[in-house]
């Protein structure tokens, strides 16, 4: 197109969400007094102005086609009062001025095959990454390994069973997007990057490749007379975050990138500060369509964690009071070499105590 | 359709079991949708993902593509195997900025379903990791003709490469008793102040605004945001005494003595013998523990404002960072005082911009310069709220005491001047 024929762009940057909030949550802002929450899925929140809202929560495939989309907004207008938001996990939440369309709501949802639930101490919506649907990095799907998961955690998605909410989160390479999660379940590369040699000079920016690698592994080389990129492999730490500035550089491999599973990731400040989620089994196939490896590895973390924990503890607070020894007594997962951080900033996570639970 | 569909055996399987699947919900635009140009675009896109699942690869690819006036805010994917799969070979998402608190109605879903499906691939996703609206799957020319479509009923691109991202709030103030803030004031305070920014990317790597009403931080601030904002309080905890006796003869003394009074992290809290709670606020860190547990009884105090996290990320490439305290508390009533908090934001984003490494976040940055060194390039005081303790190895050369100390003494008669009015 020429350029004359082009529009300017309207800067707007984030609309104000004010115009799409329910009235009845515009009059109350900054007001509310309490919320309650009647049964799974559903909460009641009560403002000082004697004012309510019930909202419906309910987990779907998170990529929408149209249709679904298109769904979702029926039920919003025949069953509840046209005013949704979504959650950071993806859910839809439906906001209601009356406690009778709540019921119909459900009803609803559940007759569309959408799950109502993810309040309270259920087994949240797994957030998620993109995958092999859409990204240009991963190691694995997305979308799949959490149909897959979720089609097993799904009556933990529609109860609240547990001691405190679950927040899993999974993640398709070691580097970026995927959060911290009360159990995370991240690719973990096993073998250093394969490269094109030919292809490098011409594709990859070198010295920001070098200037990429943690550990300093990567250095510049010549192969067959052609400037390209070599790495030291007895430095090398698989994280393949040589691979997105250096596609040469194929970090991802139908063997041997396999998922690893974290445990007591928590961002909340409630009874203890943040935590960082921490290695516990490593080593599971990456297997494609269901994955079966993975989630069983989820359920007997899940399955511990419910019977051991006591309420209110998330997965972190209920290891800090048992100890790790036990939780891999309990889990029945193996502790290896490999759970303990190797380095020079480890020693902040060696026990240097006589704090020993015998 | 005419045209040969692909065979699917492993994703057909991902159609089974109670979980919604987005299998059959892109079977359903290959299938019914009334417009061919989705039908191929489904098939293509299924075939090559199939493709994937047998092979165990990804097979999309990078390049540059964006909407004119802007440099970012799209992710270009070109198809590795278009020869195979040619009608989803252009395969971009587009990155919208949500409205602060993620709120819609149904009719404005509709619509940007009817632009979505005049141009792209009919699949959406509601919201990606950092925020976004994710138009997942159009042309590169159509990239264009979307985003001109609905920019015009107000809808702006968020960030893609280094740069300002698109930021994230809670519901907050808009449906929960915990909110201490105004996050979506807050939230489009900073980020609208930085579209262009967001719009060309000319930073050294990705830069996060995220913003929490309370400290439970639901959406990750701390652990996520290179700029977190989280609401807390500074007067006493709200106990209503009597919806205290009544949990208790609800729930029973031992419930409250396990789950409230000892959870407490710095055991400010006791129950009396009449039933009554007695919290020592000073030492109340702001957890929410016991708030989280008495929703009814106890509530935040009303003399509010935030807490500023700076440089919290994840894994690449020092491995992840949390935020670290930078302001312990401002209050955010007025005017000038939101635009405190946004002239903050320009004082990182500008010392960032000039001393951070290429690819390097704020929070690594920091970590490789030093707090000192950065709180004296952004013009903040050192605080004891923003250590755990002071140091620990006696490694540092300590010439400039005396000065140090006065500047400490001279900061707190200006404080104990500036409270007295």
């Amino acid at each position: 197109m020429a350029r004359k024929e082009m529009r300017t762009p309207i800067e707007s940057g984030c609309p104000d969400g004010f115009q799409y909030m329910h009235p009845v949550m515009i009059k109350n802002f900054g007001q509310w007094k309490y919320h309650e929450h009647p049964k799974p899925g559903v909460l009641r929140h009560v403002a000082h102005s004697g004012d309510e809202i019930w909202t419906v929560k309910a987990g779907t495939q998170r990529i929408l086609d149209v249709f679904s989309l298109r769904k979702l907004c029926e039920i919003g207008d025949k069953y509840a009062d046209g005013h949704v938001r979504f959650t950071i996990r993806s859910n839809i939440e439906y906001m209601i001025k009356d406690e009778a369309k709540v019921q119909p709501l459900i009803d609803a949802l559940e007759e569309a095959g959408f799950v109502v639930g993810g309040t309270a101490n259920s087994v949240a919506m797994i957030s998620h990454t993109q995958g092999w649907l859409h990204c240009d990095i991963p190691g694995t799907d997305a979308s799949g390994v959490v149909k897959a998961m979720m089609d097993e955690l799904i009556e933990d998605f529609k109860n609240c069973r547990m001691p405190n909410r679950v927040h899993i989160t999974t993640s398709c390479c070691q580097i970026n997007c995927g959060g911290q999660g009360d159990i995370a379940i991240n690719v973990q590369h096993t073998k250093p990057p394969k490269i094109n040699h030919d292809l490098v000079a011409n594709v990859c920016e070198r010295p920001s490749v070098v200037a990429r690698c943690p550990v300093a592994a990567i250095r510049p080389a010549q192969v067959n007379g052609k400037p390209t990129l070599e790495v030291d492999e007895k430095k090398c730490i698989c994280c393949g975050a040589c691979y997105p500035p250096c596609p040469p550089m194929q970090i991802n491999d139908p063997e041997h990138t396999k998922l690893a599973v974290w445990v007591g990731g928590n961002h909340s400040n409630a009874r203890s500060k943040p935590s960082f989620q921490k290695l516990v089994a490593a080593g599971i196939p990456n297997n494609p369509p269901r994955w079966p490896e993975a989630t069983a590895v989820v359920k007997q973390i899940l399955k511990s964690y419910e019977q051991d924990a006591k309420d209110w503890e998330r997965v972190n607070d209920w290891i800090d009071r048992i100890g790790w020894p036990r939780f891999f007594e309990l889990t029945g997962l193996p502790f290896t070499k490999y759970h303990i951080d190797n380095w020079r900033g480890s020693r902040k996570s060696l026990n240097a105590s006589t704090y020993i639970r015998l | 359709m005419t045209k040969k569909m692909h065979d699917t055996p492993m994703l057909d399987e991902l159609e089974k079991g109670p979980w919604p699947s987005f299998i059959s919900g892109i079977k359903r635009l290959r299938d019914q949708h009334d417009d061919e140009r989705i039908n191929g675009l489904a098939n293509d896109l299924l075939g090559q993902l199939e493709h994937s699942y047998e092979t165990r690869k990804g097979y999309w690819k990078g390049g540059t593509v964006s909407v004119y006036g802007y440099g970012g805010g799209i992710i270009p994917r070109f198809s590795e195997v278009a020869k195979q799969f040619p009608e989803s070979k252009e395969f971009h998402t587009l990155r919208v900025q949500p409205p602060a608190g993620n709120f819609y109605t149904t009719d404005m879903l509709r619509q940007l379903a009817d632009s979505w499906e005049k141009w792209g691939s009919g699949l959406v996703t509601f919201h990606g990791q950092t925020g976004n609206i994710m138009f997942i799957g159009a042309t590169t020319e159509n990239t264009q003709h979307f985003f001109d479509e609905i920019n015009d009923y107000g809808w702006d691109l968020g960030g893609a490469g280094p740069c300002v991202r698109t930021a994230m709030s809670c519901v907050g103030s808009a449906r929960c008793e915990q909110s201490c803030a105004n996050e979506h004031k807050i939230h489009r305070s900073l980020v609208n102040n930085f579209t262009d920014d967001v719009h060309r990317p000319a930073l050294p790597y990705k830069f996060k605004f995220k913003v929490s009403g309370c400290p439970n931080d639901c959406v990750n601030s701390i652990e996520r945001a290179d700029f977190a904002v989280i609401g807390t309080w500074r007067d006493e905890i709200k106990v209503d005494q009597a919806e205290v006796k009544s949990f208790i003869e609800n729930k029973g003394r031992q419930y409250v003595i396990d789950n409230v009074i000892t959870r407490c992290p710095t055991n400010c809290m006791s129950l009396r013998d009449d039933d009554s709670l007695e919290i020592d606020d000073r030492n109340c860190v702001k957890c929410m523990h016991c708030l989280n547990v008495m929703v009814k009884a106890l509530s935040p105090g009303d003399d509010h404002g935030v807490t500023v996290l700076l440089g919290g990320k994840r894994t690449l490439k020092i491995g992840d960072l949390m935020g670290t305290v930078i302001v312990p508390f401002m209050k955010l009533d007025t005017e000038e005082d939101y635009e405190r908090l946004v002239e903050l934001a320009e004082e990182t984003i500008d010392f960032w911009a000039e001393n951070g490494l290429e690819h390097e976040r704020c929070g690594e940055m920091i970590e490789r310069i030093g707090l000192v060194n950065f709180l004296e390039g952004i013009g903040v005081e050192v605080d004891p709220n923003m250590v755990l303790h002071p140091r620990e190895s006696s490694y540092v050369r300590m010439d400039g005491w005396d000065e140090e100390a006065e500047k400490w003494f001279q900061r707190k008669v200006e404080e104990k001047a500036a409270a007295a009015g």
